[in-house]
């Protein structure tokens, strides 16, 4: 892990009623890295991001920001630097797309900072300026996609989470959208916890991967070392050990 | 860069040159139906007389009233609430109670007697009105989608119990007589002209704060909440606090139009605060549209139409037509809703 952990979550456990969701789960975020989560389904890369914002229940371990520790709720997280972009895109369809992206940043009160935020996220995605008055329904599922990690740029995190941002979307639509990905890393030198199920496309951007398997780490370590290992056979295809 | 779009000339130019009139109303159907709205209001008070069409204006603007602050909890923040006329209730009774003087009326026991005026009333009505909401809301905050449509018809039933038989507040089924007027610089307000003006005024205060709310950004977050409550928590907002807030006012707006209503008619009994008002009233504003100020101003105009135009009806027998009523409005709603589901001028469907 890096000397400059942005987000660090040291031997993290949430408990779902009985059942456990994640087990003692550590794992960081350094400066301007793009770190993957991978793993089959239920292994608890969604709760890992969850927990970040106080919606999950965290039974022990801790969450630190910048070496401190994290435990506020979901809308000072927002302001410390963090957003998240949830699962499934989940953007407003009855509003246009400006209103979406003002979502983002409604705590703002300088008029010129949102219109500078507006400005810049719509230059990263220019549909979404050509879309600007059509209502979030109008697009199509990617760029809904492109809007949902928009709003989450207007907070102007220091930190994005990303979960599934390529879920249901066209092959070509992936891979634009991994471009924007990097495009965001290193133009605003955001720092990016995305999972992921486009294995292949993810490990040629993130600069360091986790693997989960049931609610624990099973690898931590740099795409080649996830690529000649075998672990991912073995955690989607068969159990660890 | 964000320049705004040419706005389409406003509908009120095309009054003036017939034609352009014309086509507009054949290609747009809103406009076709306020149009339509208003033509026959203008018929309907024009046929039965002045003192008709004041009556119809003040059940109009009560309910205009209770429409446009329930579309704000139902149609921009999309909590299906049947709970409105409770605070309708809580306010009338609240006018009634601190402003009359019980001395004579014949309930056994000591009766608490305020002699406020009524728009000190009116206020303290309110305020009472806001303390319950808060609290009713708090309960409802913990419900979502069904469940709370189902404890909502709980509270409206409570309140009607309440009403019924707190006998030494409310008077029970006995009703409350004698409700006070209200009084501006001297000149008591009773004639029923009169009343309309002030009932209207207070219609246009409750729009313009409406539609400065749902312009604001707190209002943008009211539709978000409506869209998708749990994405709107990760932005940094607490959407039950700006459920609760939204719940206040508007459960505070009904309680004006209580007031209101409870000195205009002198006389209250529980009997006008039960389900089927708070019905009426979801069918209102989705008669009118969801999520549309304008249209519950339009939803409230044709119920008023429908349910006082319906005494008129020629082919149906005096004796039936009371009982008939109901029924008609009823078939008139499955209609709508089976050809124009959003409403008369409304975006989207429940």
């Amino acid at each position: 892990m890096s000397n400059q952990a942005l987000l660090e979550l040291e031997e993290v456990t949430v408990r779902y009623g009985g059942v456990v969701a994640l087990d003692s789960v550590s794992l960081g975020l350094g400066e301007g890295e793009i770190v993957a989560l991978m793993g089959p389904n239920g292994a608890g890369k969604s709760t890992v991001l969850k927990a970040v914002f106080g919606l999950a229940p965290v039974v022990s371990g801790t969450i630190s920001w910048r070496q401190a520790v994290l435990d506020v709720a979901a809308h000072q997280v927002v302001k410390l630097g963090v957003a998240f972009v949830p699962q499934g895109r989940r953007v407003f369809t009855q509003l246009t797309i400006t209103e979406n992206l003002e979502m983002g940043c409604l705590y703002l009160k300088d008029k010129e900072e949102k219109k500078r935020r507006l400005h810049e996220t719509m230059e990263l995605f220019p549909v979404l300026y050509e879309k600007r008055q059509e209502k979030a329904s109008a697009m199509s599922g990617g760029e809904q996609q492109m809007l949902a990690i928009g709003r989450g740029l207007m907070a102007d995190p220091k930190a994005l989470l990303l979960d599934e941002p390529t879920l249901g979307l066209a092959p070509i639509i992936v891979k634009e959208m991994l471009e924007k990905i990097v495009e965001i890393k290193e133009k605003r030198n955001t720092s990016i916890l995305v999972v992921e199920h486009n294995i292949r496309s993810i490990l040629d951007v993130a600069s360091r991967v986790y693997v989960l398997d049931k609610g624990r780490v099973a690898h931590d370590g740099s795409p080649d070392s996830v690529q000649q290992s075998d672990i991912l056979t073995k955690v989607f295809l068969g159990a660890v050990e | 860069m964000l320049e705004k779009p040419v706005a389409e000339s406003p509908w009120w130019r095309s009054l003036s040159n017939p034609r352009l009139l014309g086509t507009r109303l054949s290609s747009n159907v809103e406009l076709l139906i306020n149009f339509i709205v208003v033509v026959a209001t203008i018929v309907f008070i024009l046929s039965q007389g002045s003192g008709f069409g004041i009556r119809i204006a003040q059940l109009f603007a009560i309910f205009a009233i209770l429409a446009v602050s329930l579309n704000l909890v139902i149609g921009y923040t999309g909590l299906l609430s049947l709970a409105h006329v409770a605070f309708f209730g809580v306010g009338a009774y609240s006018v009634a109670i601190l402003t009359t003087d019980a001395a004579y009326e014949q309930v056994p026991g000591h009766i608490p007697h305020f002699g406020l005026s009524f728009f000190t009333a009116l206020f303290v009505g309110m305020a009472i009105t806001g303390v319950v909401a808060l609290f009713v809301g708090g309960v409802l905050s913990r419900f979502r989608d069904d469940i709370f449509v189902l404890v909502s018809v709980g509270f409206a039933v409570i309140s009607h119990r309440i009403f019924l038989f707190w006998q030494p507040v409310t008077r029970g089924p006995f009703g409350i007589h004698a409700i006070a007027k209200p009084e501006v610089g001297g000149m008591v307000i009773d004639s029923r002209l009169e009343f309309l003006f002030l009932t209207l005024a207070f219609l246009v205060i409750v729009f313009l704060i409406s539609w400065l709310i749902v312009r604001s950004s707190f209002g943008r977050v009211l539709m978000a909440i409506r869209e998708d409550e749990q994405a709107i928590e990760v932005f940094g907002y607490k959407a039950r606090y700006f459920k609760l807030t939204i719940w206040v006012i508007s459960a505070m707006m009904a309680a004006l139009a209580g007031g209101i209503t409870a000195s205009e008619q002198t006389f209250i009994d529980p009997q006008s605060f039960v389900l089927l008002e708070s019905i009426l009233l979801v069918t209102i504003v989705i008669l009118g549209g969801l999520g549309t100020l304008w249209g519950s101003l339009l939803g409230a105009l044709v119920f008023v139409l429908l349910n006082e135009g319906m005494r008129f009806v020629p082919f149906l027998p005096g004796e039936l037509i009371g009982q008939a009523r109901l029924a008609i409005l009823g078939i008139v709603i499955v209609l709508l809703m089976l050809f124009r589901p959003q409403g008369l001028v409304g975006r989207f469907k429940l």
